[in-house]
């Protein structure tokens, strides 16, 4: 597999249906077991809809791409989540459990963070946030 | 109009949800369930996850809603079929489907329904 990034457009909800099908299945590919195709398919999941929710309708996307780890066994997956909308006003805030603006269950974020190995979080008022999550072959 | 038909069997009201289910059929599926709960009435609610391979947090928070919905209009909720990977995903994730009753398949949960083994357990919480 590439490392070329499969880029999946975020503009309407069935593209969260997408997004998280694909993920599946290049995780899938790469030898991730059931339960983590699972976990990272779930994450991409919470973030695509956090898009679609807060985003007010600014493009964004989703990029998923294989990694090379220190070894060839080493193999991970690797998710940027990028929109182009108002940004997180607080960030801290929208990693705890609860916290939401949206009358959700306020699990998108600190979820995706459990669900993955790492999760960054790139974000400005008025430039858009990336978030980029990784999870590695056990 | 729904992807997800209701279908009634026994007068329990039974969905099967699909693969690709988008929040919209989610929240499609949760209105009919109470439709016809209201207008008619059903012995139980029987749901099957069992072709669908990824849960977030908004399908969740769907399926904990429509357990409570139903339950409180006299009609306790069984989900069958979760996949295993789904349900370590979920409890990491932070879902928590309190109140729900699950059984491994549909065939179990229809057994459930039918002969009361749910009903007694739900008031209890």
């Amino acid at each position: 597999m590439s490392a070329v990034a499969e880029v999946i457009p975020l503009a309407r909800e069935e593209d969260i249906v997408t997004a998280r099908q694909r993920a599946r299945e290049i995780s899938r590919e790469l030898g991730f077991g059931a339960v983590d195709q699972s976990r990272i398919a779930t994450a991409v999941s919470e973030l695509a809809r956090n898009v679609l929710r807060y985003a007010g309708g600014a493009p964004g996307d989703v990029r998923i791409r294989a990694l090379d780890g220190p070894s060839p066994e080493r193999v991970g997956v690797e998710v940027v989540v990028h929109d182009e909308g108002p940004g997180i006003p607080d960030v801290h805030a929208a990693l705890r459990d609860g916290y939401t603006s949206s009358g959700g269950l306020g699990l998108g974020l600190p979820g995706a963070r459990r669900l993955m190995d790492e999760l960054t979080i790139d974000t400005a008022m008025g430039r858009g946030t990336t978030v980029t999550m990784r999870k590695w072959r056990r | 109009m729904s992807r997800i038909p209701v279908i009634r069997v026994e007068d329990v009201l039974i969905a099967t949800v699909i693969e690709d289910v988008t929040d919209s059929d989610a929240v499609a599926l949760q209105s009919e369930l109470g439709h016809q709960l209201e207008a008619r009435g059903a012995k139980g609610v029987l749901i099957d996850l069992s072709v669908v391979g990824i849960v977030d947090s908004f399908l969740g928070r769907v399926l904990a809603v429509v357990a409570t919905m139903s339950r409180l209009l006299g009609a306790p909720t069984v989900i069958a079929g979760i996949q295993p990977a789904v349900a370590v995903t979920l409890v990491e994730l932070g879902v928590r489907l309190t109140g729900v009753r699950t059984a491994l398949t549909s065939d179990a949960g229809m057994r459930m329904l039918r002969e009361g083994r749910v009903g007694r357990h739900v008031g209890r919480r």
